[in-house]
């Protein structure tokens, strides 16, 4: 049962990740986007990452999706791409160069030396919550200081320079 | 029990497609989005590595790329939004100069 799931999941986040890269127009490739973010959220929960699972659907597939969606709507784009393409030779060496990466990495993943298996530790979200207050304190600090170093730039990015 | 070979396999699928979006798409905000798409491979098989292991750590890990990425597509969306105010069109192919 768990492995159906799991299947029918993979199998709708590859379908999803392509129409992403092939799909002419943006906001299909942004749509196609978060159903492959939701995904993997369905994933974290299958892994027993049940905050991640939340964060994912609040974060990415709530905030930052709706943010590419609202830029994609501001700056009507999708003209560029409908005419012919002047390096599409070039372009196309992407393929035999994105099979080659994702061989490298499947052999890395085949061939690397496995650990004994480790049971897992219970209550997700407890674990985590515990991790992020005292190892990771200061890290949690400072994604803050990010996070507003952020939204200055993109105020000072955003402004209407007088011309 | 799912073994974790598979769901990083995926990632890799995932991750894979990314790049291939990265280079053969010609609007920045599609070459974007592949990206995303790449940040969440990554963070897919930071968590099946964590449950290998049975720690929490790779989901802590997961957790501050979640909070970087959203920085970083306001930075970069705001870019996106810059460049397109002053040149008025929106492929990669004519942002060959950083100065404008």
């Amino acid at each position: 049962m768990e492995t159906l799931a799991f299947v029918v999941v993979a199998a709708l986040a590859m379908v999803s990740a392509l129409a992403l890269i092939l799909k002419k127009n943006p906001i299909h490739g942004a749509l196609f986007l978060v159903v492959n973010l939701g995904c993997v959220a369905v994933l974290y929960l299958m892994l027993g990452a049940e905050f991640l699972a939340a964060a994912q659907v609040i974060v990415y597939a709530g905030a930052i999706m709706v943010l590419f969606v609202f830029a994609i709507m501001v700056l009507i784009p999708g003209k560029d791409e409908t005419g012919s393409d002047p390096r599409r030779s070039t372009r196309l060496l992407a393929l035999p160069i994105g099979a080659l990466l994702f061989v490298q990495l499947a052999v890395i993943l085949v061939t690397r030396r496995r650990g004994p298996p480790v049971a897992p530790v219970g209550g997700g979200v407890e674990s985590l919550g515990r991790l992020l207050f005292t190892d990771y304190l200061f890290p949690f600090e400072l994604t803050s200081v990010v996070l507003l170093a952020a939204m200055v730039g993109v105020l000072v990015l955003a402004r209407r320079r007088p011309s | 029990m799912i073994p974790e070979t598979w769901y990083t396999g995926l990632s890799a699928v995932l991750f894979s497609i990314g790049v291939i979006g990265v280079v053969i798409r010609r609007n920045p905000l599609v070459i974007f989005m592949s990206i995303e798409l790449m940040l969440n491979a990554a963070n897919l098989a930071l968590v099946a590595f964590g449950r290998r292991y049975g720690s929490a750590e790779g989901q802590v890990l997961v957790f501050f790329v979640m909070a970087v990425a959203a920085a970083e597509v306001a930075v970069g969306l705001a870019i996106i939004v810059a460049i397109f105010r002053v040149r008025r069109r929106l492929s990669v192919d004519d942002l060959s100069l950083m100065r404008w």
